[in-house]
């Protein structure tokens, strides 16, 4: 089977956030892969990852828990591509692999969770996690896209904003950096071919993988916005309208302090911040309610009314 | 500046002199400041194992101070005295005191791994940073950092219900650390966010925090899970008094 085949139907791990601030981001993605013709099967009766939070109480705690998902995936649905499109879920996931891969005290503190929990063990190598990104650009493609597209992004600048989880620590990541066609963990373009397939201008952003802060975006906020004003700033100083993002986390974390930049430092900056898959279902002729534009804390639906699109 | 100086030049630590003289020459002013000379002798010796015994500490012994980390450093840029390299340092060396000086911003690392990136040595500087700022909460050097209560108050909702509801982490965050919820910017928010909702999306998201999302047959794994952290804590109560330890045998030694 290639890849392409493999990918047409995954297991689909929505997480926490998209149940919640990041709904717009679920409510895209199944949009888009309903107009793509993909197949997602959600994880059964599924579990938080473990964060970054748990990650910080215990990392092997954040290990089992990653590992859940996984097995049910496997075990109990026979699936082996899980497709995450957060960024934090993604991550985990590929941390969690890495881990039971490479680790014996990992394998030992899940084989004994799991047992305790009453499921079967994730064993390494059972499953393969793919961001919603890989999923698009692998079966779909850009030429793919490009001949679904109905109503182009022409016309819209975009600074593709991939944040932390996406690419680092690279270890965890195998599969990147292996050359023409995999993914870069220094300059990701995955999001930039992407839209640029639905005819959109990616401006040249050089903090594609900034940190937002996310992490301490309530515990230490002051930093958080220093980070997200800098991020806002340089993209409107690339030359962009809208920030595309492909992490829940990095979405509500630039809303946020989007706002709070202009609450507490008088510092205002106009860009949109939409997920990718907002700007590619739209370019599949998708309303912007369907993509869900509106449950967005900042509003673009003026501005893109303005340039054709929703 | 070698890092290790850092701590010799310190204004505390320089003497300047305006009227001095040496064999004939005029050494007045700034020109000619001294460093005093400086014994240090508290060197806590097991610093190095302590943090390591923490989560994320593992491979501290791995660095060799090439800085890759702290020239990487996304709050470094920020704030210069974040410095993970200088912290490494401190603690291989095994002087306490000096990284006592830098406690109440350890704990702000955003773990955006920048600097796990750059490591050539596979130290995971991200993971000493986690371990350190513990450290310092766990010997009651800091009290609890914001970022300790919301992670703790995130994995008391997953072990107790396996998801995350957003809203009711976030007030309980706000209340354990003693914070007003309503803060003017997070009213915006709101109201921006509001506006323009579905009366069918408010209503959803009104039930969620009334009735958690929840995994269903949680309770087996949340046991597991809560009995793991209490071994592991245990474990680690253990290897921070290895300090106590040490210094109750060499009394006895002395003795």
């Amino acid at each position: 089977m290639t890849t392409k085949d493999k990918y047409k139907k995954v297991a689909y791990y929505p997480g926490c956030a998209l149940e919640g601030s990041g709904h717009s981001y679920n409510r895209s993605t199944k949009a888009v892969g309903k107009a793509l013709g993909l197949d997602l099967v959600e994880v059964k009766n599924w579990n938080c990852c473990g964060a970054m939070e748990v990650k910080n109480v215990d990392p092997k705690l954040q290990t089992y828990l990653s590992s859940r998902v996984m097995s049910v995936a496997a075990n109990e649905m026979d699936m082996d591509v899980v497709m995450a499109p957060c960024n934090g879920c993604y991550h985990n996931l590929k941390k969690a692999e890495y881990d039971l891969k490479n680790d014996s005290e990992s394998v030992a503190v899940v084989d004994r969770l799991s047992k305790k929990a009453g499921h079967k063990t994730y064993e390494s190598g059972q499953v393969e996690t793919i961001h919603a990104l890989d999923w698009i650009k692998d079966t779909i493609g850009e030429e793919g896209l490009a001949a679904r597209v109905k109503n182009s992004l022409s016309g819209l600048k975009i600074a593709n904003y991939y944040g932390c989880m996406y690419t680092r620590p690279r270890h965890i990541f195998p599969e990147k950096d292996k050359g023409p066609g995999s993914e870069s963990t220094s300059k990701p373009h995955f999001m930039d071919d992407l839209l640029a397939a639905a005819g959109a201008e990616n401006v040249d952003f050089p903090l594609k993988t900034a940190c937002c802060g996310g992490a301490h975006t309530l515990s230490d906020s002051d930093i958080s916005t220093k980070l997200v004003l800098n991020i806002l700033k340089t993209a409107k100083l690339a030359g962009a309208d809208v920030i595309a993002t492909e992490c829940p986390t990095c979405h509500s974390g630039l809303e946020m302090h989007q706002i709070r930049a202009e609450k507490t430092l008088g510092e205002k900056v106009d860009i949109k911040i939409l997920y990718f898959t907002q700007l590619l279902g739209m370019a599949l002729g998708l309303k912007a309610k369907k993509v869900g534009v509106h449950e967005n804390i900042s509003d673009s639906i003026k501005f893109l009314k303005a340039k054709g699109l929703g | 500046m070698p890092i290790h100086e850092k701590s010799l030049i310190r204004p505390e630590n320089l003497e300047t002199h305006d009227n001095l003289v040496i064999d004939g020459v005029d050494v007045s002013g700034h020109w000619s400041t001294f460093i005093k000379t400086r014994v240090v002798s508290d060197y806590n010796e097991t610093l190095q194992e302590e943090i390591s015994a923490l989560p994320g500490g593992e491979e501290i012994h791995r660095c060799w101070q090439c800085g890759s980390c702290t020239n990487a450093c996304t709050v470094n840029e920020v704030n210069p005295d974040f410095n993970p390299r200088y912290w490494i340092y401190l603690i291989r060396m095994g002087m306490e005191s000096e990284l006592l000086r830098d406690k109440d911003i350890i704990w702000q690392c955003v773990s955006c791994n920048k600097c796990t990136y750059a490591c050539p040595r596979d130290v995971f500087p991200e993971g000493v940073m986690k371990a350190t700022a513990h450290w310092l909460e766990r010997k009651g050097h800091t009290p609890k950092s914001p970022s300790t209560h919301f992670d703790e108050v995130f994995t008391e909702q997953v072990l107790k219900t396996g998801k995350i509801e957003e809203s009711r982490t976030m007030r309980r965050f706000f209340a354990r650390t003693k914070q007003k919820l309503l803060q003017p910017w997070m009213i915006e928010m709101v109201k921006q966010m509001i506006n323009g909702l579905p009366v069918g999306m408010l209503t959803r998201m009104g039930l969620a925090t009334l009735i958690a999302p929840r995994t269903s047959d949680w309770s087996k794994a949340s046991a597991a899970m809560q009995e793991y952290i209490d071994e592991q804590h245990e474990k680690q109560e253990q290897a921070l008094s290895l300090a106590e330890l040490v210094e109750t045998a060499k009394n006895d030694v002395a003795a």
